[in-house]
This record gives C-alpha cells, sequence and structure tokens, in this order.
C-alpha cells in the first residue's frame, strides 16, 4: 500500500510489536488483578476458571498473554539499549533477536504447558 | 533504448491547501531521468500551472523533496527507474506539513520547531576575541560531524509517524541540529538546548520508528542525535532535577 | 506531551521491571505446570514478606509504566493536546491499576 510505504522497515516494525504488545498487557493488567483478588473473595470461583484453562482456546490466550509480555520485554531492552549506549548500525540485528527472543519464550512455556 | 515501459504514467496531486485530487499525466522515459525531471517536463510541456519547488538540482539546498510512492524523497536525486513501479509513478506534497498548492509544501512549521529546539548558534566571543579552535579530531567534534550534513529538505519530518500523531512534536530534522549545537564545543548556550528539546514536545517524545534515518538522503542518523538528546538530557536530570 | 520527568518514570520503572519480569516468566513456567489452583498459590505467597516486596515492587512500577504508555497511545492516537486533560488521565487510570494491584496482592500475601 502505498500511504504506508515510509513504514517498510525493520525498525517501525519493532515500533508497531511494542505498541501493540504494550496496549494488550495494559488492558490485560485489571483483569489479571481482579483474577488473583479471587483467590481470597472467591476460591472456587478461581479454581473453576483454572479448570477452563485446560480449555485449548484459553491455553492460546496464554501463550499469548506470555508472548506479549516477552516481545514487550525484548523490545523494552532494545529501546533502553538505543537510547542509553550510545550505538548505531545494530539496530537492525537486535530489533530481529527481539522477535526472535519472544519466540523463544513462548516456545518454551507452550512446550511445557501442553 | 531504455527497458521496460517508453511511458511513464504520473499521477500528481493537484490542488490548494486542504483540498485536492490526483491528476494522471503520460510522460516520455528517458535515461538518467529524475522524478524531478518527471514533474520539470509535465510544468514545461502539458500544465504550466502545476507549482513545485526546487532550486539548486544537485542535492544541497533542500527544496525539492516530495512524496514518491509513498517515500519523502529528494527528487532531484532520485532516478525514475530507481522507485518507479512498472512506469507508474504517484507524487505528491512532503507528508506532515500544509499545501500551498500542488507539490509546494508550507515549511514554515518546520523552520519554527527549528527555531523553538534552540537549533541555533549561541555565541559565547565577541569579534575582538580569537576564532576559538576546535580540534577536529576530537570525540565532541566527531560526534558533531555525524550530525552537521543536514540540508534542511523535512524528508525525515515528513517521515516521521510521531510527528503525525503528535503536532507539537519538533521532530527530526530539528533535534538532530540541536545535537551538533550541543556538541559544538564554541556554543554557549547547551543549557538552554538541552531546556528546549525537553518540554512537552521535545525529544523524549521520538519512538525511535527509525523512519527518519531510513529516508535521510543525507544518510545522517537523527535517530541517533536524539537518543544522544535524550542520554545527555538524562544525565542533566540526576545533575540538576531537570 | 510526554516531557523528560516522564519520560524518566517511564524508563526507570521500565529498569525495575526488567529483572522483575525475568522472574515472573520462569515462575509462570513453572507454576501452570498441572494446572493452577487457589490454594497452591496461596502455600506458595500467603504471609511471605519476601513475595510481598518483590510483586508490591512490581505492581507499582506497572501501573506508572502502563498509566505513561496509555497516556501516550490515547493523545497520538486522538491527537489531544490537552496537558490537563492528559495529567488527569495518566493519574485516574495509574491509581485504578494501583489499587486493583493492591487489592490483588492483599490477598495472595498478607490476608
Amino acid at each position: 500500500m502505498i500511504a504506508l510505504a515510509h513504514r517498510s522497515h525493520p525498525l517501525w516494525l519493532a515500533y508497531l510489536v511494542h505498541r501493540l504488545s504494550g496496549l494488550g498487557l495494559a488492558l490485560f493488567l485489571p483483569v489479571h488483578f481482579y483474577m488473583l483478588a479471587m483467590v481470597l473473595t472467591d476460591p472456587e470461583g478461581f479454581d473453576s476458571f483454572g479448570l477452563w484453562t485446560q480449555n485449548p482456546l484459553v491455553k492460546m490466550a496464554e501463550f499469548g498473554l506470555v508472548f506479549l509480555l516477552a516481545a514487550h520485554f525484548f523490545g523494552g531492552l532494545r529501546l533502553l539499549a538505543l537510547e542509553m549506549l550510545p550505538w548505531s548500525g545494530r539496530q537492525k540485528t537486535l530489533a530481529a533477536a527481539t522477535v526472535a527472543g519472544a519466540f523463544l519464550v513462548a516456545a518454551t512455556f507452550l512446550l511445557r504447558a501442553i | 533504448m531504455l527497458d521496460g515501459p517508453q511511458t511513464l504514467s504520473v499521477s500528481i496531486w493537484r490542488g490548494t491547501g486542504t483540498t485536492g485530487a490526483f491528476q494522471s499525466f503520460e510522460v516520455p522515459r528517458q535515461g538518467s531521468q529524475t522524478v524531478l525531471d518527471v514533474v520539470s517536463w509535465i510544468q514545461q510541456n502539458l500544465d504550466p500551472t502545476l507549482t513545485y519547488r526546487y532550486a539548486c538540482r544537485v542535492g544541497m539546498c533542500g527544496s525539492c523533496a516530495m512524496m514518491v510512492n509513498g517515500v519523502p524523497r529528494w527528487t532531484c536525486r532520485t532516478h525514475v527507474n530507481k522507485v518507479d513501479q512498472g512506469g507508474a509513478l504517484t507524487i505528491g506534497p512532503l507528508r506532515n506539513l500544509p499545501v500551498i498548492k500542488d507539490l509546494a509544501a508550507d515549511m514554515d512549521p518546520f523552520f519554527e520547531k527549528w527555531v523553538k529546539a534552540e537549533g541555533l548558534f549561541h555565541p559565547a566571543r565577541t569579534r575582538h576575541e580569537e576564532v576559538a579552535r576546535v580540534d577536529p579530531a576530537s570525540e565532541a567534534r566527531r560526534t558533531a560531524d555525524r550530525a552537521i550534513e543536514c540540508i534542511n529538505c523535512s524528508v525525515c519530518y515528513a517521515a516521521c509517524d510521531t510527528v503525525a500523531g503528535n503536532p507539537d512534536y519538533l521532530g527530526p530534522a530539528a533535534l538532530n541540529r540541536a545535537w551538533s549545537v550541543v556538541n559544538d564545543e564554541r556554543d554557549a548556550g547547551r543549557a538552554e538546548v538541552l531546556a528546549a528539546v525537553s518540554v512537552s514536545g521535545g525529544c523524549h517524545n521520538c519512538h525511535s520508528q527509525g523512519s527518519c534515518t531510513r529516508h535521510c538522503p543525507n544518510e545522517l542518523s537523527p535517530l541517533d542525535s536524539i537518543a544522544g538528546l535524550k542520554r545527555e538530557t538524562a544525565r542533566s536530570f540526576w545533575r540538576k532535577g531537570r | 506531551m510526554l516531557d523528560l520527568r516522564l519520560y524518566m518514570l517511564q524508563r526507570l520503572s521500565a529498569l525495575v521491571m526488567a529483572p522483575l519480569v525475568l522472574g515472573h516468566l520462569a515462575l509462570m513456567v513453572y507454576a501452570v505446570q498441572g494446572g493452577i489452583s487457589a490454594g497452591e498459590i496461596l502455600a506458595r505467597t500467603q504471609g511471605s514478606l519476601g513475595w510481598a516486596l518483590y510483586y508490591g515492587l512490581f505492581l507499582v512500577a506497572a501501573a506508572i509504566h502502563a498509566a505513561i504508555g496509555l497516556r501516550v497511545i490515547l493523545a497520538e492516537t486522538l491527537a489531544l493536546r490537552s496537558r490537563a486533560f492528559l495529567d488527569l488521565f495518566t493519574l485516574a487510570v495509574g491509581a485504578v491499576f494501583l489499587i486493583l494491584g493492591l487489592r490483588a496482592l492483599h490477598a495472595v500475601t498478607l490476608a
């Protein structure tokens, strides 16, 4: 698409991944806190949710969350390195490593959980 | 004989201010033809009312930048055969700036931000004093060197999506200049520059998308310059609390 | 929209969270094996000052980081320029995250 042509490079994609994963995590945070509080307020409710996570769809959602966290974590390290360390030229390598690392962690999680 | 189609299908933005539409032209292809050659050919042979801006034609003055197939480019140094898509060219005015007419963007906001970022020299000596000597091999001078060859073409400003989302953001060119001023040993306004780039539209809004550096025709890296400003302002934050 | 102070808060909260995230990821991979239950969580964390401090620090940093992040996304997506509104939004979102987080922390460690 011509209107987006100036964005088609690795650093812009790394930015997009960072923004979307950050947004996803921020939206998930209140749900996560609410669920944890159920441990005290409604342990049976929490455990029924726990059983429910045997559901493959929910498993995929969990995998997605871990992926978001890993992607945002590695992307954030990339940004901190870029801003704090006076280097250049290696950004693409690090951007690629970000995605690779995210996949690695998420894949480990998925393999162990299945 | 040239490979590929012998005629270019060129879509050019026509209009004033916020209204307008693309108009199609057929332009004969030539060897070593630049995008600016195409625009000039249309203006000279098909429609003398086409408005665009250029001056030096050799990549020094920074006045001929336009959007070419969605990417901001210096049109005088951009060969058609490097950017055309099967003989098709879409040419528009620079993004992120108001349009005066057709391909001529209003550069005022761009230069106003340049001044806002204190991207100007703050002299420390008068003419009665000796000229300052700067060691060309010094760290500061070499850092300034990497940012110094900006021609004010606004390609980086047009490429930046942070500018698009935040109209107050000073943008890559102004911040890149501010960084070369910060590294100028003769400059007496270092603290003013660091304060000017730390306001709410300042360097800290940059998301390191890198489109500025990707598209800079002079191969400068505003991305690294802005990272440098972030480091220096963070350092002064710890020292002075702001 | 982001000045030096907000920028420093965002980066510092990120630096604080970096090691905490790694620990959290490792714990998640370990804890979800064989399913997860309220009793299992409580057995690990209840009455533990260490876990309370670990996740207390984590949730304060996360609340700050998420509030500033959402502020930027809101401002850039909707081209909002009102600083007063954005400041209010940031504080409100941060407060909601903090309250929900403290409630959860209380439930799994101190209650």
